[in-house]
């Protein structure tokens, strides 16, 4: 990275370069895995992969409680010469809006691997190594503050994911992986003209806050944003570009369900905070109306979607839009008088976190259902909690979240959105979002009822064993954090307090006039 | 006179000549000898080239008919260690089909030498007479097994449509001399600019020598030869033809048009953005529907140069040059990465090849993933960076041009790069369908990769540089850039 001296930021205190530990220590090792492991030493990948990907984590633990909470700018920031033509800098730093993602990612990763333990007996180096490297590159989206280094993190990750889909997928995996590639290619590709153009307009600089402070005109602004949209909407995914979501998810094994929903589709809403608010804010303004419109769309119609699925990781898929919604929906509620909208968005950003935990174990639980009966049809079951009762006991705790009970972290985010946007005076736009709580416990607890209650259905249902200590560890951790993150979300809230607020201030400052 | 400037030059023939006396004697069946002459002599005329470049001189010589100046040297450099990257792969594929002659060895020296003739070119006639070395020679190459039909069919396509290009760029050339009275660029360049020259002629001239660099370029509507010739061609002599040749078709592009003509740009800009939209929209179209990898390849190459044109374009905008570093070097980089990345692309097709089987459908990649996972993984890589994804050296490679259209700041411009944009996005699928092929097929027969442990060691190493250059482009597209600048100084 060229002979330029690191330079560090005053606040940093540690001298451990921890943010490149966390992309590139899982990125290494799944290189590693994938050049050295064999399917005759499969535990020994198995256990490696494990190693790795607790060291990741173990790693990402200090980025929180060393986290000063009382400023916005970027901390644990490195800085090296990249690219010199384009005056491109390996920069990396986490603030409130990002660090929560950072450990988030390497926590499931290392759940994906645990899941991974049993059901996958062939090529298990190359599935392990492409989750770790995966994760490696995720985290790296999550702290590049280049432009550049942002797109790079951001279009890699399609490479892995790409192949996870398509090797170890279901029937129809060539098709849901093509799909997924090309969808979301596209979207970023118009990214990627948008990032040159600011490039060229800031003189010649990547770094994504030296964008923020950019005049832009409005025009300029509108052409960005819609640039920025096509790229984050399909990602999140938003409606009416979501279809290639329930694709990739049905096809997909459970680990690559997992990331996809824990994490992928947080990259989308991370780019509109990141990206569309501060550096595009008059056409953030503008067309907030036409953001808003589609989450609350997202929310209702892809609600009822869900409601009508037959397929169990289908409906868990079209919920996770819905759930989605609501974040595009916080993110988008500011308005001059900025009352409430620190809620509303410090609400998305925690419905972000929620909803990575429990659309993760619930995809998780439909894995543990799938191993055993290998079938995801709702009919095929039937009475699951007779058999499988501690695992039915944790399933109604992911359940329960997923419709926003209090108590829950799926409530917290759902009801700081929604106080938010009352407050702001849109009793309207409230009441429709409010709406999620029924279609949510509808579908969740439909399904719930169809799968786990009742009377055992048939022989396979009989036949079940309930969890193992493996399988039991895993859910209970995540069912743990859930209930935490419902009865104390406070640390969450910290830390992204200050970031939010400056955020707020940046978004209602007009760009346009200067 | 300054031998030195050429210095090379006459090495490389020197040595042609030795290789081909030498192999006279050769009893060998693998002719280990005139291998080892042969690759000796390109490197230590690779290293002269590299330290040439660095010393960052600009010499002329024989009555200033050549050059020899940095940008020159580096395409040199990336020539002749193309040409030795082929000779590696092309080895074990000659011997198991009866094509190891020693022709194949001095022939391609030929063919260099008339490459490194045509990038040190400071005259019309220079650049002509190292086009007809080359392609004489590249002819004679693809012809080399006699008895397959498709090979000669091939060459003698080859032959011909090369024939009438030349005539093509030779009609321009002479009518661009009537219209300045000089051969000479440097002569030429002032001649256009004192503007006292009868325009129309200068444009027509302008419309032939255009043509003729499209049709060796291979960009639509050109093209016709590209996929026969890249289908029919024996593997080892396709990849001589798409190999450095393209750098040298990049250098006398640079030459005349930037070097001579640039007081015509408008003219010219104007001509190869048309060129480059057909050849990415043809290109990319026409590869989506080929089952044979080789033609798929030839049809990727054609969008692949109709996306390095998008870089010259933008050079000069309303009479202004400030962009025009930038615009060609961006062009440069992606040229140099293409040829990179489409040698390990022939290499993987080669290495698949057995004595009896030519592995020339997409379909001979099937299942690859589970018989040789280090291969698929090095493949897969290959054709990542021909779609232009990161963190491979295709997307820098894209972006350094999408950046040379943007930064211009005309409307024109940056809707042609948002057009770049939307077509690779079709490139994205053909190529992801060799990864799909091999990573989510299973295999037909179960064989592994073969081929010697030098071309496989290459074929890594190659894969390994895309993806080093992914990660950190900077060193090679900073060279791109000095060398350039340096072409502008003076």
């Amino acid at each position: 990275m060229g002979t330029a001296r690191r330079r560090r930021d005053p606040d940093n205190k540690k001298n451990m370069p921890l943010l490149s530990l966390a992309i590139w220590l899982p990125i290494v090792s799944g290189v590693l895995l994938l050049a050295f492991g064999r399917d005759d030493r499969a535990d020994a990948v198995r256990w490696g992969a494990l190693i790795a990907s607790v060291v990741s984590f173990a790693v990402t633990i200090p980025l929180v409680t060393g986290f000063n909470t009382g400023t916005a700018a970027l901390q644990f920031v490195e800085r090296h010469r990249w690219i010199e033509r384009f005056a491109s800098y390996y920069l990396l730093g986490v603030d409130g809006l990002s660090v929560w993602f950072v450990l988030l990612t390497a926590f499931i990763t290392v759940i994906v691997v645990v899941s991974a333990w049993q059901v996958i007996t062939e090529r298990v180096n190359q599935y392990m190594g492409a989750f770790l490297v995966l994760s490696g590159l995720l985290v790296g989206v999550f702290c590049a503050m280049d432009g550049l280094l942002f797109y790079v993190f951001f279009e890699a990750t399609l490479i892995p994911m790409y192949l996870i889909i398509g090797v170890w997928g279901g029937p129809r995996r060539v098709y849901a992986a093509f799909k997924f590639f090309l969808y979301t290619l596209a979207g970023s590709l118009l990214m990627l003209v948008a990032l040159i153009y600011l490039y060229y307009k800031s003189g010649g600089s990547f770094d994504i806050l030296v964008w923020q402070r950019l005049p832009l005109t409005l025009h300029a602004q509108v052409l960005l944003f819609f640039a920025f949209f096509f790229a984050f909407a399909v990602k999140v995914p938003m409606w009416p570009v979501h279809t290639w979501l329930p694709d990739a998810h049905v096809e997909a094994p459970t680990g690559g369900s997992v990331v996809l929903a824990a994490i992928m589709l947080k990259l989308g809403a991370y780019g509109f905070i990141r990206f569309s608010l501060p550096i595009v804010p008059d056409a953030s303004h503008k067309w907030a109306w036409f953001m808003v419109a589609l989450s609350l769309i997202a929310v209702v119609y892809i609600g009822l979607v869900a409601l009508v699925q037959s397929d169990m990781k289908k409906l868990v898929a079209y919920s996770s839009i819905a759930h989605m919604g609501f974040v595009t929906l916080g993110f988008f509620m500011f308005d001059e008088r900025g009352m409430g909208s620190e809620l509303t968005t410090s609400g998305a950003i925690v419905q972000m976190i929620s909803h990575g935990f429990v659309s993760g174990a619930m995809f998780l639980c439909i894995g543990v259902l799938y191993d055993r009966v290998h079938s995801r049809d709702i009919a095929a079951y039937g009475g699951v909690a007779n058999t499988m009762p501690k695992f039915a006991a944790l399933a109604m705790v992911f359940a329960m979240a997923n419709c926003g009970l209090p108590g829950t972290a799926g409530f917290v985010g759902e009801w700081m959105v929604i106080l938010g946007t009352v407050a702001k005076g849109k009793f309207w736009i409230a009441a429709i979002a409010a709406s999620t709580m029924i279609w949510g416990a509808a579908y969740t607890l439909w399904m719930i009822r169809r799968v786990y209650f009742g009377a055992i259905a048939n022989e396979n249902v009989r036949a079940l064993k309930d969890v193992n200590a493996r399988e039991f560890a895993m859910l209970g951790v995540i069912a743990a954090a859930v209930i935490a993150m419902g009865v104390y979300p406070k640390p969450f809230t910290d830390v992204m307090h200050v970031s939010v607020t400056q955020l707020l201030r940046q978004t209602a400052i007009s760009k346009a006039g200067l | 006179m300054n031998w030195q400037a050429v210095f090379p030059e006459i090495a490389l023939l020197a040595m042609a000549c030795v290789v081909a006396l030498a192999d006279l004697w050769v009893k060998d069946k693998e002719r280990l000898l005139t291998y080892c002459l042969a690759q000796g002599s390109l490197f230590v005329i690779a290293m002269i080239q590299l330290w040439y470049f660095y010393a960052g001189f600009t010499l002329y010589a024989m009555q200033r008919m050549v050059v020899a100046d940095p940008m020159g040297h580096l395409l040199g450099l990336f020539a002749t260690l193309a040409t030795m990257v082929t000779l590696v792969y092309a080895r074990p594929y000659a011997a198991s089909r009866d094509m190891l002659k020693g022709e194949l060895f001095s022939l391609s020296m030929f063919s260099l030498l008339g490459i490194l003739v045509m990038v040190a070119a400071n005259n019309f006639l220079v650049v002509y007479l190292g086009l007809e070395l080359m392609s004489l020679s590249l002819y004679a190459l693809v012809a080399m097994r006699r008895d397959s039909v498709p090979a000669t069919e091939a060459a003698m396509k080859y032959f011909v449509l090369g024939a009438l290009a030349s005539g093509f760029l030779l009609y321009g050339l002479s009518m661009m001399y009537g219209a300045t009275g000089s051969l000479e660029l440097g002569e030429v360049f002032k001649a256009i600019g004192t503007g006292e020259i009868n325009r129309g002629v200068l444009i027509l001239g302008t419309v032939f020598v255009v043509s003729g660099l499209a049709f060796k370029l291979g960009a639509v509507p050109f093209h016709m030869w590209v996929p026969d010739v890249y289908q029919g061609a024996p593997t080892a002599a396709t990849l001589l033809v798409g190999g450095a040749p393209k750098l040298a078709a990049f250098a006398i592009t640079i030459r005349l048009l930037v070097e001579g003509m640039l007081g015509l740009a408008v003219d010219w800009q104007q001509m190869l953005v048309l060129l480059s939209v057909a050849s990415m929209l043809l290109g990319n179209l026409a590869a989506m529907a080929q089952s044979n990898i080789k033609r798929m390849l030839a049809y990727s190459t054609i969008a692949q140069i109709g996306f390095m044109m998008l870089g010259l374009c933008p050079g000069v905008v309303s009479g202004n040059t400030v962009s025009a570093s930038n615009a060609y070097s961006s062009a440069m980089f992606y040229i140099i990465t293409d040829v990179l990345t489409f040698l390990g692309t022939f290499g993987m097709v080669m290495l698949l090849s057995r004595t009896g089987h030519e592995a020339e459908l997409i379909d001979d990649f099937k299942g690859l993933a589970k018989t040789s996972p280090w291969f698929a993984g090095v493949m897969a890589v290959f054709m990542f960076s021909l779609a232009g994804v990161p963190p491979t050296v295709g997307f820098y490679a894209k972006l350094a041009v999408l950046q040379a259209l943007v930064s211009t700041n005309v409307a024109g411009f940056i809707w042609l790069a948002v057009v770049a944009v939307v077509l690779s996005l079709l490139g994205a699928f053909y190529y992801l369908r060799v990864v799909k092929v091999m990573y989510f097929d299973d295999p037909v027969g179960a064989h592994a990769v073969e081929g010697t442990r030098d071309a496989r060691l290459l074929v890594s190493l190659n894969g390994a540089a895309v993806l080093i250059l992914g990660i950190l482009p900077g060193g090679l597209m900073q060279m791109c850039a000095q060398a350039i600048v340096q072409m502008f100084a003076t």
